[in-house]
């Protein structure tokens, strides 16, 4: 008996949690559209914002229950894109593979130091002072808040200029909007020239405050085959939308501002 | 009525769960990064213990009275089953309740607070309604520590700590402090 009657006690709560848990469950189902779960499912579960929403779960809930368009995830691709438009039914309108591109080339043996910056490590807070301890104000200052906010480890920062590793990048684009100076652009992945510069001074005075700056000396405009090249305040462009990567303006650029990108850096 | 008001004054301020009952740590440390996410769990757990302190005691007075030495087994099976019910019930009628608690309501499963109020319930012979008090202001107390504490550590997050210090060291170092400020509650009213 004094075995018995505990292990029944015991075992019949348990038997009567159970089965109020399992009537309940039933009972008290909240029903959640399959395709919610489907679609959370494809999507790549980073989490990373990236789409607007707080998170998969939420765009997922999005897409089915407000219609939200379907290929805002920048991490998952085309890919993604395709197999959720299978599950809703929908066209997919492709997104193109965007990858984000630091545009600047100025190392800290490129540029001058204009003083030795001993603040908070941040570059919003070096941007404060007179515009940052490089001498180009416009220039990537190698503080790293990119990398701190980038949730996929692909940024490195190293001799004062942030590098995107464009094979890790899902193109979130989190950091283009951490960036104080506004040098990230995205870029699609397939695009393999970009002019890492970012200075609107004339020729003269970029050149002075950084060696690979752009001098807007309009020799790739001059070389490009397709028009793709054009100047914005003393700086080139190229306009991705047009580029054929055909290589002849970064062979052509004297200060070395035009970079060439494989993709898998 | 005297002895309610005794009962919820102590179990926030003289006996509080965190700072000097160490009941609940590991949710002390883990939520109070932040004064939101401290109120969240607070909220959270304030709900559990006061239900479970009284399914708790149902369960003992009327099944285990004969067999103390079941409660503890008994005492975790009925919480886990309450807070799996729980979430179900605000799942279905109470959404924005149940999104609001988040993910700290499973948590409360494995909070030794919510073990340790049930089971001192039974230790000292509360009827029915003073272990009701006694739960909401045991959960009150923990909430209030955790949002002290999380105030603690908003302001640590902007102060240059040693290195040596950073991270749990300084954390465990200002726990003890504001513990030390709790026991000297110990005299109030001649508790």
């Amino acid at each position: 008996m004094k075995i018995i009657f505990p292990v029944l006690i015991v075992s019949g709560l348990g038997l009567a949690f159970g089965l109020i848990l399992s009537y309940a469950s039933k009972k008290f189902a909240v029903e959640i559209d399959e395709r919610v779960e489907k679609i959370r499912g494809v999507l790549p579960g980073a989490n990373c914002g990236g789409c607007g929403f707080s998170g998969c779960d939420q765009y997922a809930e999005a897409i089915v229950g407000e219609s939200a368009a379907i290929n805002l995830c920048p991490v998952g691709g085309s890919g993604v894109v395709t197999q959720i438009s299978e599950i809703m039914g929908v066209d997919s309108e492709s997104g193109e593979k965007m990858v984000a591109r630091v545009m600047c080339n100025g190392t800290w043996d490129k540029v001058k130091i204009k003083f030795d910056y001993d603040g908070i490590i941040d570059c919003r807070s070096a941007a404060t002072m007179a515009g940052g301890p490089s001498s180009c104000i416009y220039g990537c200052e190698g503080m790293g808040s990119c990398k701190r906010v980038c949730a996929f480890g692909a940024i490195e920062v190293e001799n004062g200029l942030a590098r995107i590793i464009e094979r890790k990048c899902s193109g979130c684009g989190r950091c283009v909007v951490e960036c104080p100076k506004g040098i990230i652009k995205m870029v699609p992945a397939k695009s393999e020239y970009s002019v890492c510069c970012s200075n609107h001074e004339k020729g003269a005075v970029a050149r002075k405050n950084c060696q690979v700056a752009c001098i807007a000396c309009q020799k790739c405009v001059k070389e490009c085959p397709v028009g793709a090249i054009s100047m914005d305040n003393f700086c080139s462009v190229i306009d991705p939308s047009k580029c054929i990567n055909c290589g002849k303006c970064y062979k052509v650029c004297p200060t070395g501002a035009i970079s060439k990108f494989t993709g898998h850096m | 009525m005297k002895e309610i008001i005794l009962i919820a004054i102590s179990a926030i301020l003289v006996e509080n769960f965190v700072l000097t009952k160490f009941l609940g740590i590991c949710p002390f440390l883990g939520v109070s990064k932040k004064l939101s996410t401290a109120l969240g769990m607070g909220g959270a757990v304030v709900f559990v213990i006061t239900l479970s302190s009284a399914v708790t005691w149902v369960v003992y007075e009327y099944l285990l009275y004969d067999y103390p030495y079941l409660r503890t087994i008994a005492f975790i099976l009925v919480i886990a089953a309450l807070v799996q019910f729980v979430e179900i019930v605000l799942k279905k009628f109470v959404p924005t309740l149940y999104t609001a608690l988040g993910i700290y309501l499973p948590l409360i499963t494995t909070n030794c607070a919510v073990l340790g109020s049930a089971l001192l319930n039974v230790e000292r012979g509360y009827t029915f309604f003073q272990a009701l008090v006694f739960g909401f202001a045991a959960s009150v107390g923990f909430t209030l520590a955790l949002i002290l504490f999380s105030g603690v550590r908003e302001r640590m997050e902007t102060s240059d700590i040693p290195i040596a210090f950073q991270g749990l060291p300084i954390t465990l170092i200002a726990a003890a402090l504001v513990s030390v400020a709790f026991v000297g509650f110990q005299g109030l009213f001649g508790i």
